[in-house]
């Protein structure tokens, strides 16, 4: 059944292709319906796989035995893509525990997003292009999780971001939406370099880009050249996944149609880092310095999103930091060595995060595109499905025992713990954080006064009672709250057998280390995790469920970021400009071209007495006869030099 | 060296020379309409790229010398030769000019004196086949030179507000360079004549002179002054922004995608050839400059705001990829150098061809007097960003295999440049991403509310270069194994007179011959 597993990127390519050549000759809304089935064929293709590939025995999963299983058995190669000298390069995908895993819940969710959108997408003028770009998407992040090398997966870590620059500015007549895109764009850009450097690094020692041949190699890879490797892709995937330094892309990334926030900048593209750290899981051990900064960074991400998560206004930007918040956990997880944990708290983070935007869209679509969560409150009553799945989703998220956030942060947590002691109270205090801002965000939408009811403040009328969506937007909501819930029966810390740290040994090792805690430390860092998440929901019940006006929780410090933005403006942005400026102006122009058209007039001047251009073609062909003869009697002293 | 039955070359030269010709005499019949003057220029580039591909099919793979080689005696007393053949290198040169021509022709046309533009068009192709195969030095003099006077009279007849300025610039920058040329040339065949008695302009021949290291590196400099001007290298470009945005759509396509690979071109063929060991003494110097020219292509090219300036500065930074690629003297990098040379070509005609056709909607190139125009042309767009993403180097367009393969083959023996080099590619989606923001996304104003977007005839003109583009980019292959040979042979060449090695992982193939490489290393 694993021959068939090209099928999986094939069908969104093939439902991109159809709809680009098409698309505006389908029209709305099959060109919907179309995308959504060529998403669907991948999600049945990609089951049909990961069936075929759990049948085989453990053994034969592995990427990281000696050279005899080297190409790996796993390993489909297309056709060679790049090959010069001892550099070689296919097309090819890699079957492992790992990349299915991504395969299943990257289509299982594009899937339901697809579903949604048609009705989210609803008279949208560029309804058909919409499904273009998702297909695309989709087919990219396939790319991405299958490659079976270094290269490929650039291919499909450049085509999700170039998907994410299109679907960002989609209302490109919108300023601030064109700009997000670029941003997006260019902040992936720097990490990118961090990705290329990496892979001629690794190119230069290993003579090889194949996962399985640099893991069978990477002894070739010394103590200085495996750290900087490591280092330069986390720099990748800071740019990609939004952690520090590269993080604020992506609440400006919320510009895009509401889907494409909750598929790409929650569930799926925004991951891809934490991917890439997982995949080198292998040259990961070998460098415990670059670990640590890893972990470092995952942690002050985590701590410094959610904090700037609490004091948000936007609806949409509160989930973005908070996205940004949780895949810094997961960041930290890697950083630990714990990359079941990490892998763990993706899934579930996909579901339940995937499902918060999706709510938070039908909560915007509802009220009339407001994302003023001011502007909210009471939708309890008029809005029952979104209600009561975001609900779900809020606890999940909120870590609230036992739903699926709850399990998926309790390993992560654990394991951190193990590591370092520091880290692990970051951690915890961050979760407080989470599950208040959670609830606050919660409360401000579906508790309280209607005070949409209300004009705004600034004069804009009261909204209109909102509707609840159609059956295309709810039951997708359904199905996501359904795993939201109960993704964490995935890996429950009292069973060994079938859970996903099983699953995933082939590509991890055992290498867990709450397995050297005792039943009595995980037991109590569990209670301590669910005392800590229903300890910060109290206190957002209490500060949050009656009214929204509460300016000294909401310090301008949090609401600008950190000032990040200005600070990264002030330093890099306005002198660069600058910079750009003086060379075109100063430098090319005067000094450069000046110093060209300088030695020109002193030629004119001698040659012919001084006189403006104006002259037309014969006297420059005489100037360059003169320039030629000059090169002849050069060379006739020339000869005589040399003879 | 393989000679054919049917004389390609001679037929790819004399083709659009003829051609000119035609159209010059039938020009001055009154009766002859300047559309059928026109198609007849049309017909006789498609004729030759017809040739060219037909060409290009019987190339053969296993050899990296020159193919269809065509020898003929021709001013015999001063022993230069009607000497033709082309290698994996020219190959795609020459199916570059060949593939253009007819797009300019047909994409590109001009309002006024049809005749004249199309008969210097057809000369200017010529000429530029006539460098590319041409292996006797004074034969390439000769075409090399040819180009300069077609090229000027397009750019001062059909050129925009300061075109008399940038013509002449132009002329005289580019004949200066000539002169060392020239000079180098003459002192390399009487050395080999001194040598061996034989006086010979044939690259073959030439190839194994003696040069002393001194010697050498004058002559190197000689070469390299005239054909750095032509690519443009930093920091003899500044001629290019003129020419290119002074330019008619057609002149600026043709300079930047072919004339200026002649510079390239002429530093492959006859520096590394004639002078391997002075151009391996330079390559710091000659690396240096490159990614200067990377990052300070880039950094001006942020702060233009008239497109065709923006892309002549993106042009500057691409070619210092192409020298970058170059002096890495490794086979990936001198591969994707040669490569680069062929993918920048179609990139950057494409997006030249694309602000021309605004320039026909909205009589301007300005960034800032355009806004919106995915609005009312989003076919216009999408090419755009097709065109753009490639110049970008986005994997899965044409761009990225040449810049992979130039940064990687680069990083192996000159580490810091490459990492340098490789901080160029945020800075190409800095202003390109920004230029096209300004042009394409944002509220459509009424100026710009009735453009036109691209008709069927220019969606079937600019269509080949995007196939080209999408396919080089998934699949690089065919043309990467036509290179290859003659770029081995060349690197092989160097190595022999210069007794230096590239690492064992750029022809070594497995990670395991490497290790087995470093083993014998330490023993």
């Amino acid at each position: 059944m694993l021959h068939a597993a090209f099928l999986v990127p094939l069908f969104p390519l093939v439902g991109f292709v159809v709809l680009l050549a098409f698309g505006r000759r389908i029209g709305e809304p099959v060109a919907g319906w179309i995308g959504t089935l060529a998403v669907t064929g991948a999600f049945v293709s990609a089951i049909v796989t990961l069936a075929g590939l759990a049948n085989q025995p453990a053994g034969a999963r592995t990427l990281t035995c000696s050279d005899a299983c080297g190409t790996g058995a796993n390993a489909h190669s297309f056709f060679t893509w790049i090959a010069v000298g001892g550099l070689h390069v296919s097309a090819a995908i890699l079957l492992d525990p790992l990349s299915m895993t991504m395969c299943m819940f990257i289509t299982g969710v594009s899937m339901l997003i697809h579903l949604y959108s048609i009705g989210y997408m609803r008279g949208d003028r560029d309804f058909t292009k919409f499904f273009v770009y998702l297909n695309a998407f989709v087919f990219s992040m396939l790319v991405l999780v299958m490659a079976s090398n270094l290269l490929v997966t650039f291919v499909g870590w450049e085509g999700v971001g170039v998907c994410s620059y299109w679907l960002v500015s989609f209302w490109f007549f919108r300023d601030s939406a064109a700009s997000a895109g670029k941003k997006a764009f260019i902040y992936n850009r720097i990490g990118d370099v961090g990705f290329l450097l990496a892979v001629f690094l690794i190119f230069s020692k290993t003579g090889t880009l194949t996962y399985v041949s640099i893991f069978a190699h990477r002894h070739l890879l010394s103590g200085g050249s495996i750290t900087a490797a490591v280092l330069l892709l986390f720099l990748a995937a800071t740019g990609k996944s939004a952690q520090i330094p590269l993080f604020n892309w992506l609440p400006d990334a919320m510009e895009g149609p509401t889907p494409v926030s909750a598929l790409i900048h929650a569930a799926t593209m925004v991951t891809a880092g934490v991917y890439l750290m997982c995949r080198a899981n292998p040259l990961l051990a070998m460098t415990p310095d670059a670990m640590w900064v890893i972990a470092v960074v995952g942690g002050l991400t985590a701590f410094v999103a959610a904090t700037i998560a609490c004091a948000q206004q936007d609806i949409k930007k509160g989930l973005a930091f908070s996205t940004v918040s949780q895949i810094g956990y997961m960041v930290l997880a890697v950083g630990s060595g714990a990359y079941v944990a990490a892998i763990f708290l993706m899934v579930a983070h996909a579901f339940y995060k995937g499902l918060l935007f999706l709510g938070s869209g039908s909560v915007i679509h509802g009220l009339g595109d407001e994302q003023d969560m001011k502007r909210m409150g009471g939708l309890r009553r008029t809005m029952p499905w979104t209600f009561a799945t975001f609900l779900f989703a809020w606890l999940a998220l909120a870590a609230v025992p036992p739903f699926s956030g709850f399990w998926a942060k309790g390993l992560l947590l654990a394991n951190v713990y193990s590591k370092s002691l520091p880290l692990y109270a970051l951690g915890l205090l961050t979760a407080f954080f989470t599950a208040y801002y959670m609830s606050r965000i919660f409360f401000l939408t579906f508790t309280g006064k209607e005070r949409w009811k209300d004009p705004a403040p600034d004069g804009s009328p009261a909204h209109h009672p909102p509707h609840e969506a159609p059956w295309v937007m709810r039951a997708p909501l359904v199905v996501l709250a359904f795993f939201a819930v109960f993704a964490g029966a995935a890996n429950l810390p009292w069973v060994h057998v079938g859970t996903l740290a099983d699953w995933l040994a082939p590509v991890f090792g055992h290498r867990l280390f709450d397995s050297h805690q005792s039943a009595g430390e995980q037991v109590t860092l569990a209670v301590v995790d669910g005392v800590v998440a229903v300890a910060a929901a109290l206190v957002a019940w209490g500060l949050w469920r009656r009214t929204a006006n509460r300016p000294a929780l909401e310090p301008r410090f949090l609401q600008r970021v950190w000032y990040w933005d200005n600070v990264y403006d002030a330093v890099i942005g306005r002198p660069g400009q600058a910079l750009a400026r003086m060379y075109a102006v100063v430098v090319d122009a005067r000094i450069i071209d000046g110093a060209v058209n300088g030695a020109a007039n002193l030629v004119r001047a001698t040659g012919n007495g001084v006189r403006r251009v104006q002259t037309g073609f014969v006297r420059n062909y005489l100037l360059g006869i003169a320039l030629g003869l000059a090169a002849v009697i050069a060379f006739m002293i020339s000869r005589t030099w040399w003879s | 060296m393989t000679h054919a039955g049917f004389p390609y070359l001679t037929v790819l030269i004399l083709l659009p020379a003829g051609g000119a010709l035609a159209v010059a005499l039938l020009g001055a019949v009154p009766s002859v309409r300047r559309v059928a003057l026109e198609w007849i220029g049309i017909a006789v580039v498609l004729a030759t790229l017809g040739v060219a591909i037909g060409m290009a099919a019987q190339f053969s793979t296993g050899t990296g010398g020159f193919q269809f080689v065509s020898d003929q005696p021709w001013a015999t007393g001063v022993g230069v030769r009607w000497f033709l053949g082309v290698d994996g290198i020219s190959l795609f040169l020459v199916l570059l000019a060949a593939l253009l021509f007819p797009i300019v022709l047909a994409g590109a046309r001009t309002r006024s004196d049809a005749r004249s533009f199309v008969a210097w068009m057809l000369l200017l192709e010529s000429a530029c086949i006539g460098s590319f195969v041409s292996i006797d030095l004074i034969l390439f003099f000769f075409f090399f030179e040819l180009t300069l006077v077609p090229s000027y009279f397009i750019i001062s007849g059909w050129g925009y507000a300061r075109r008399a300025y940038a013509a002449v610039k132009f002329f005289v920058y580019t004949f200066f360079g000539s002169a060392f040329l020239l000079v180098g040339i003459l002192v390399v065949a009487l050395l080999h004549q001194h040598q061996t008695g034989v006086l010979t302009f044939s690259l073959p021949a030439l190839e194994h002179t003696h040069v002393s290291s001194a010697t050498g590196i004058l002559l190197f400099l000689g070469f390299t002054a005239a054909f750095a001007i032509k690519a443009p290298l930093f920091p003899l470009h500044t001629w290019s922004p003129d020419a290119y945005a002074e330019a008619p759509t057609g002149g600026s396509m043709v300079l930047s995608a072919v004339l200026a690979k002649l510079g390239t071109y002429g530093i492959l063929q006859f520096d590394l050839r004639l002078f391997p060991q002075a151009s391996v003494d330079l390559a710091p110097l000659m690396l240096t400059l490159a990614v200067i020219g990377i990052l300070y292509g880039a950094i001006v090219a942020c702060a233009q705001r008239d497109m065709k300036r923006l892309v002549a500065y993106s042009s500057l930074a691409q070619m210092g990829f192409v020298a970058l690629g170059i002096f890495a003297f490794t086979s990936q990098g001198l591969t994707g150098g040669v490569l680069l040379m062929f993918n920048h070509g179609v990139v950057t005609a494409a997006l030249f061809l694309l602000i021309g056709w605004i320039y026909d909607r909205r009589q301007t190139w300005q960034v800032n007097e355009l806004r919106g125009l995915q609005a009312p042309a989003p076919v216009l767009a999408a090419t755009f960003t097709v065109a753009m993403l490639a110049s970008i180097g986005l994997p899965g367009l044409n761009g990225f295999v040449s810049e992979f393969l130039v940064l990687s083959g680069s990083f192996l023996t000159h580490r810091w440049w490459a990492v340098v080099a490789t901080a160029g590619v945020v800075l190409a989606a800095l202003y390109l991403l920004w230029a096209y923001q300004q042009v394409f996304h944002g509220k459509v104003d009424l100026a710009n509310a009735q453009t036109r977007d691209l008709s069927w005839t220019e969606r079937i003109v600019i269509a080949p270069l995007i196939v080209v583009i999408v396919f080089l980019g998934i699949y690089p292959q065919p043309v990467l194994d036509r290179i290859a040979p003659t770029v081995n042979q060349l690197v092989a060449h160097v190595e022999a007179t210069t007794h230096t090695h590239q690492p064992a992982v750029a022809t070594g193939g497995t990670a395991g011959a490497v290790a087995a490489a470093r083993g014998t290393a330490h023993r």
